[in-house]
C-alpha cells in the first residue's frame, strides 16, 4: 500500500522545522528515519496533510562529549550510535540495547531521535534510556527545554515532546566502566520483544555498589524497576543474591496481554529477564 | 509533485514524482528495474532491499524524495560495482551453493549479504544468520543462503566489494 497524498517539507535548520511545525499544526507529521512512521502512513493509519522530514537537518546528527555526559543527535541512526567508540565506552548499555534493535537494514535508516520520541512501548530503547538516566533536549518556539526520562515517557505513543516542538537530543550521563545488558525475549528473530530487560551495574569488588534496571513492554511506557534496583546495592553479584532481588522486577508494573502473552507470562519473563540481565551485567 | 534527483546503478536520473512515491515504486515503475521486489510491503522481509549511499536499506520503507541527492544500488547494478565477471562475487556465490529456490527473497538477500560483507569481511556462520535476520526466506530454511555468503567471503579472501 502506499500513503494518502501529503505535501513534504525538507527544512535545513532546526529553526525552519519548527516554523514548518508551527505553521501546520497538528495537520503536520515530523519524519525522521521513517521506520516507524512509513509503516503506519502506508497502512493509512495516519493520514498527515503535511509531512517534515529532518533528514537535511546536518547538525542533528551525531555524538558528542559535553563533561559527564554524551550528546547524542536525536538524526543519529541506530548503526552509528551502535558504533560509536564514545558510547561503546560510556554508555555501553545503549549499544547492547541498539545491537538487538530490529535488523541491520531498519538500523541504517531508523534514528535514536525517532524511536525514542515514538514511544512505542515495546521500543528497545526506551528502559536503557531510563536506566541511564537520560535527558531529552527539546526545542520549541520560546526555546530549548530539558526533560529527565522518568518525566519523558507519558503514556501508549506519547512522551513530553508538545506540540510545536522537537526532540533534538539525548544527553546521557557517562556509565564508564559499569557493566550492562539487554536481555530481550523474542519468539522468532527481528521480532519486537514479548518483554526486555535493560540493566546497568557497578561492581566493586564482587559487591553491587549501584544498579538501573529498565523495563520494555511491561506496561504502556517504558519502566524502571525500582524495586530491584533498591534491592540490589549491597548485594553480592552471585545467582542467589541476584535472582532474590530480581523476583521483585514485576512490582508496579501493569504488562499488557496480547497474542505473545498473557499479562501474568509477562509478569514471569520479566523476573527471569531481569535475573540473567543483572547477572550478565555484573559479569557473574 | 516533488523534484528528485539522485543516482541510481551509476546513472544520474532526475524526475518529478508525488511526495508519498515509495522508493520501491520509483525504481520499479518509473525506472522499470523490476529486479527489485515488493514481498511483504511492511517493512518485514527485506526482498526489496537497495543500497543508499552503500549502505542496505529496505526500499519500501523509504519515499523517494528521502533519496533524491543520494545514491541508490539496486541488485541490477550490483555486477558493475565490481571489476570482472558478469556476476558480482555474492552473486557468483549464490549461484554455485544454490542459495534460492523461487528466487524471489533472492534480490534482497545478495544486497544485504553484500552489506555485511563489507562490515565484515570474514563472518562466522552466526554472524551471518545474525546479520542476514532482516532477510526472510519461505522456500529454503536459509541454509544454502547461509553457505552462498560464507562461500562469497572466502572465495574473495576477505571482502565482497
Amino acid at each position: 500500500m502506499i500513503p494518502t497524498q501529503f505535501e513534504y517539507l525538507a527544512p535545513t535548520s532546526v529553526e525552519d522545522a519548527l516554523a514548518a511545525l508551527a505553521q501546520h499544526g497538528d495537520e503536520a507529521k515530523v519524519i525522521a528515519g521513517g521506520q516507524s512512521l512509513l509503516p503506519v502512513l502506508r497502512m493509512r493509519l495516519n493520514a498527515p496533510e503535511v509531512v517534515i522530514d529532518l533528514g537535511g537537518i546536518e547538525g542533528l546528527r551525531g555524538v558528542r562529549e559535553d563533561g559527564d555526559a554524551l550528546v547524542i543527535g536525536a538524526m543519529t541512526t541506530h548503526h552509528a550510535v551502535l558504533h560509536d567508540p564514545l558510547v561503546g565506552q560510556h554508555a555501553a548499555l545503549l549499544v547492547k540495547a541498539e545491537h538487538q534493535l530490529a535488523d541491520a537494514q531498519i538500523r541504517h535508516r531508523g534514528t535514536i531521535g525517532g524511536a525514542l520520541a515514538h514511544a512505542d512501548p515495546a521500543g528497545d530503547l526506551g528502559a536503557p534510556s531510563l536506566a541511564l538516566g537520560a535527558e531529552f533536549v527539546i526545542a520549541g518556539p520560546g526555546g530549548t527545554r530539558t526533560v529527565a526520562a522518568d518525566d519523558f515517557f507519558v503514556d501508549l505513543f506519547e512522551t513530553a515532546i508538545a506540540e510545536g516542538e522537537l526532540l533534538t537530543e539525548i544527553r546521557v550521563p557517562k556509565h564508564t566502566g559499569w557493566g550492562a545488558h539487554y536481555e530481550k525475549f523474542v519468539r522468532v528473530a527481528h521480532q519486537w520483544p514479548i518483554v526486555a530487560v535493560a540493566a546497568a551495574v557497578r561492581v566493586e569488588g564482587g559487591t553491587i555498589a549501584e544498579a538501573r534496571v529498565g523495563l520494555t513492554n511491561m506496561g504502556s511506557t517504558p519502566l524502571r524497576a525500582r524495586a530491584v534496583e533498591e534491592a540490589l546495592v549491597g548485594q553480592p553479584a552471585t545467582e542467589d543474591a541476584v535472582a532474590t532481588a530480581a523476583a521483585r522486577a514485576a512490582e508496579g508494573t501493569n504488562p499488557p496481554s496480547d497474542l505473545n502473552g498473557a499479562a501474568d507470562y509477562r509478569t514471569h519473563l520479566a523476573k527471569v529477564l531481569t535475573r540473567r540481565a543483572v547477572l550478565a551485567a555484573a559479569g557473574a | 509533485m516533488a523534484r528528485i534527483d539522485l543516482t541510481v546503478d551509476g546513472a544520474k536520473v532526475s524526475d518529478d514524482v508525488e511526495p508519498r512515491m515509495l522508493l520501491v515504486q520509483y525504481l520499479r515503475e518509473k525506472l522499470g528495474k523490476t529486479g527489485t521486489v515488493i514481498g511483504c510491503d511492511t517493512s518485514n522481509c527485506g526482498a526489496c532491499t537497495v543500497h543508499l549511499d552503500g549502505r542496505s536499506v529496505k526500499s519500501c520503507n523509504v519515499l523517494a524524495v528521502q533519496a533524491s541527492g543520494h545514491e541508490v544500488t539496486t541488485i541490477e547494478g550490483l555486477a558493475d560495482t565490481h571489476e570482472g565477471g558478469d556476476l558480482h562475487p555474492v552473486q557468483e556465490a549464490f549461484r554455485e551453493c544454490h542459495g534460492l529456490q523461487c528466487g524471489f527473497c533472492t534480490p534482497g538477500m545478495i544486497m544485504q549479504a553484500v552489506d555485511l560483507l563489507a562490515e565484515n569481511p570474514s563472518p562466522t556462520e552466526a554472524e551471518v544468520r545474525e546479520g542476514m535476520e532482516g532477510n526472510l526466506c519461505r522456500c529454503t530454511g536459509y541454509h544454502n543462503i547461509v553457505k552462498s555468503v560464507l562461500h562469497a567471503s572466502s572465495s574473495t579472501a576477505g571482502g565482497a566489494q
